[in-house]
């Protein structure tokens, strides 16, 4: 893969919520292995963006969406929903861990639920998704306790293994440190700068600073519409929107 | 951290390693099943109608007014266990409200934590014993305590009342609307328990700041304020009485005609079903029952419809309160 | 004159107190000698007779001439084959309609209407359930209209709704967050629904499984329509006439003759126990699975 080519290509992205018009005619290029970042004032729809790229937008009753959204070329509209969120994975806002499992159980749910593979295989691919979150030393010893006897923090980095589990080429992250401490985000921000050498990420936030310290790339949504989008410094140095410079200047949102 | 993954993304070429049978077979057998529960509430309706429909034909409007119930000279009417049915369940009624509302409020405003759970339970219970068996204890305690003991006394002191009558068999409609209410009261208590818990408390508080009594305080702020859910309930209530079959029949004396006070003896509409279906001699008994059984259907269908939506309307109003 | 009717409504009001507590014990009675009369009388049948050998002759002793005790064999194998005849029918159908209502109607009306309808047939009289039964295997085979299978039918009918309310009020205490994470990992539908959903809600819906076998357990109304009065020991197959418990009592309780009046309190019992043992069951032990699963959640 060529440096700086688009993994995702988003082209005239609309979506509703019922008779509302959530996002209006998106066009975002998702550069690969670069993390993104989608900021703006609540309610722009930056979470219903997130969501259209890994089609979970769609298991609301009430949605409807238009446009396409291209992985490697490919209209990930016109595929397997399932499939798609197997290339595309997803972390939330808060972590949701399945309560009635042992944290090796969480890591590895993607392997048990969609494939077949061996106990070897998938003791491997825990170690290694665990490693990747950063949360092997702290549970290697209690790889079987259940997953809610982690801390906040930690939960969070062992949905980020399960996710990671699966294989996928981009992982969206919704608002992934809004329910942690400092401490915690910190931590998951390291994770970030790491992770993007192996996987595309995009992460939405409601944290300007944070888009600030690791994204590559910043997008900024407004009322639906995308506004601006520049590589991060660009974006908040030199802002090309007088939107946008509001935004970052804190005179709303 | 390299990224020679040995497990590298599926390509578009596994594509076909989901299969969308899955889901669809999913949604289908589900769809089913869904189908079927709602099919069967319409299925029993029709069911039944058609069964009827001799009966109906026969019969006509005659059906529902008609005071006597005669197979062998074909004249059926179902007036006699409409009253039958009315009067023990009202009775039941009568008995079992003042008791279920008196422990929904002394287990939801006295009774200390302890108390609450464990009687709670107790009295719901009670609604797990199996009609037939409070029948056949009805028979063997509550007929002689009835007989020799309750019913000499209600007619010596309130005989003039004209619900009594110097005739006391013990097999009665008063005996059949006692063991009734027992077996309605759970239900009672359950729901107006839960009406009356969700009462918020800035409701009590103001009426105790204004220096009401306890009773006071339950009379004029909590009641009126979970009177929607306690109706709903004692609907709920009247719905199961109106159904029972097995402690009735045992207990309600067997006579195909309106009950002239409460020691006579009676049917209901569920007893006569119960007690004559099986060996239904006459051609066209049978219909006849059928039609009994569809009267009752709707009859039952229609009050609970009215009190579930009664009571969804109650809960949904609740979030509005302070609390 | 202030002060004296302050008083009157203070002693009124512990008053109605009282009256409220001893509500409490009125209801109680009742129940208290139920089972105390289930005891006593039916204690005395108990044997390992009881449980093993079929229906004596009826009869009432006499002058030298003593009742075989004989047992209700036939009539508690007739229930445990109804019940798990009507779970079979019944379970699918109502966990079924449970999930389609859940993982499929989400808020929409559907969704409503298959737990509105679920409650209106928990609220048709078990004995018209036997009326509509037997009207449709006699149009269909009037052979065996007064069979096992014709019992379970109608048992469950009575228990389809019990099964499908209960199962959707646990598939939807599964939060939206458990599906949301397993779909984004892209687990199938169906697989997020049974796998994960349904597996985390088992326990109460083991719970509404159980509840209504207790429920039909006790059920003598229908059966009385069409299940027969043959008690057939051994047991014949499902297409001929059956026997059941809470069938036999009723027999049992109307019968003119001592030795199936003594049975039939036994039975009686039995069956008290029955009931009231799968109630507590449900309650105490499903219960503590369900917390311990929840976890910190």
């Amino acid at each position: 893969m060529a440096l700086n080519s688009v993994k995702m290509d988003i082209q005239n992205l609309t979506a509703y919520y019922g008779a509302n018009r959530a996002i209006q005619e998106i066009n975002l290029g998702i550069l690969d292995r670069k993390v993104t970042a989608i900021i703006g004032p609540s309610g722009c729809g930056k979470s219903t963006l997130i969501r259209c790229l890994n089609r979970l937008h769609e298991t609301n009753v009430k949605a409807r969406v238009e446009g396409s959204v291209f992985l490697d070329g490919e209209d990930l509209y016109q595929l397997d929903a399932t499939l798609v969120r197997r290339r595309v994975g997803m972390v939330f806002q808060r972590p949701n861990p399945f309560a009635t499992m042992t944290i090796y159980n969480n890591v590895s749910a993607p392997l048990r639920f969609n494939r077949r593979v061996s106990r070897e295989e998938m003791d491997a691919t825990v170690l290694r998704s665990l490693k990747q979150a950063a949360l092997w030393d702290e549970v290697k010893d209690r790889i079987d306790a259940p997953a809610t006897s982690l801390s906040g923090g930690q939960q969070q980095r062992l949905c980020i293994a399960r996710a990671l589990a699966a294989n996928p080429e981009v992982l969206l992250m919704d608002e992934p440190c809004s329910a942690l401490d400092p401490i915690a985000t910190a931590k998951i921000e390291e994770l970030i700068a790491q992770l993007k050498k192996d996987y595309t990420l995009v992460i939405v936030t409601h944290n300007m600073q944070q888009a600030a310290r690791v994204a590559d790339y910043t997008a900024f949504l407004y009322l639906g519409k995308l506004i601006e989008f520049s590589p991060t410094e660009d974006l908040f140095e030199r802002p090309k929107e007088t939107l946008t410079e509001s935004y970052i200047t804190g005179r709303f949102g | 951290m390299t990224s020679a993954n040995p497990f590298p993304a599926p390509s578009s070429g596994g594509r076909a390693r989901v299969p969308k049978w899955g889901d669809r077979t999913f949604f289908a057998v589900t769809a089913a099943g869904a189908v079927g529960v709602v099919g069967l509430l319409i299925a029993f309706v029709v069911v039944l109608y058609w069964g009827a429909q001799p009966a109906i034909e026969m019969l006509g409007p005659s059906f529902l007014y008609t005071k006597t119930w005669n197979p062998s000279g074909e004249v059926y009417g179902i007036l006699p266990f409409v009253a039958g049915t009315l009067i023990t369940s009202f009775l039941a009624l009568l008995i079992a409200i003042p008791l279920s509302l008196g422990a929904a409020l002394f287990l939801t405003q006295h009774a200390p934590a302890w108390i609450r759970g464990p009687v709670g339970q107790v009295i719901e219970l009670l609604a797990a014993i199996p009609s037939v068996i409070y029948g056949f204890w009805g028979l063997i305690v509550l007929v002689p305590i009835m007989r020799y003991t309750i019913e000499p006394n209600l007619w010596y002191y309130f005989g003039w009342t004209g619900l009594f009558s110097p005739l006391f068999l013990g097999l009665d409609v008063l005996s059949a609307s006692v063991v009734l209410s027992i077996m309605t009261i759970p239900t009672i208590t359950a729901i107006s328990r839960d009406s009356i818990a969700a009462v918020p408390r800035s409701q009590k508080e103001a009426a105790i700041s204004l220096g009401a009594t306890d009773w006071e305080v339950s009379r004029h702020a909590v009641l009126p304020y979970a009177r929607n859910g306690i109706v709903a309930g004692v609907t709920l209530g009247l719905g199961r009485a109106l159904g029972e079959t097995m402690a009735v029949a045992l207990l309600i004396g067997g006579r195909n005609a309106i009950p002239a006070n409460l020691f006579s003896q009676g049917q209901t509409i569920t007893s006569l079903i119960a007690t004559d279906f099986f060996e239904a001699a006459n051609p066209t008994e049978v219909p006849a029952l059928i039609e009994m059984g569809l009267f009752l259907l709707i009859l039952t269908l229609v009050i609970n419809l009215g009190a579930r939506v009664v009571l969804s309307r109650f809960q949904a109003g609740r979030g509005v309160g302070v609390e | 004159m202030n002060f004296d009717r302050a008083v009157r409504r203070k002693l009124f009001s512990h008053g109605m107190t009282v009256l409220s507590g001893l509500a409490i014990v009125v209801i109680l009675v009742p129940l208290a000698s139920v089972i105390y009369t289930a005891v006593v009388l039916g204690s005395s049948s108990l044997s390992y007779g009881f449980f093993t050998q079929p229906l004596p002759v009826p009869c009432t002793p006499h002058l030298g001439v003593s009742c075989p005790t004989g047992g209700v064999a036939p009539a508690l194998e007739g229930t445990l084959i109804l019940i798990g005849l009507s779970s079979l029918f019944s379970v699918p159908l109502g966990v079924g309609a449970a999930i389609f209502s859940v993982e499929y109607g989400g808020e929409r009306a559907g969704a409503r209407i298959i737990g509105l309808v679920a409650d209106v047939l928990s609220g048709v009289p078990s004995i018209v359930a036997g009326v509509f039964v037997y009207i449709l295997i006699l149009y269909y085979d009037p052979a065996i209209v007064f069979s096992t299978l014709s019992g379970s039918l109608a048992l469950a009918l009575i228990m389809v709704p019990i099964v499908t309310r209960t199962s959707e009020e646990a598939l939807r205490t599964i939060p939206q967050s458990v599906r949301e994470a397993a779909l984004a990992l892209g687990i199938s539908r169906w697989k997020t629904s049974v796998r994960i959903v349904l597996v985390g809600a088992l326990p109460g819906i083991l719970t509404g499984i159980l509840l209504s076998i207790a429920r039909s357990a006790g059920e003598a109304a229908p059966l009385l329509l069409v299940l027969g009065n043959g008690c057939p020991h051994p047991f014949e197959g499902i297409y001929q006439e059956g026997c059941a418990l809470s069938l036999w009592i009723y027999l049992g309780a109307t019968s003119p003759d001592q030795n199936w009046i003594a049975l039939a309190w036994g039975a009686a019992l039995l069956l008290v126990a029955l009931v009231l043992g799968l109630s507590l069951v449900t309650r105490l032990v499903l219960n503590r699975m369900a917390r311990r699963w929840k976890g910190s959640e």
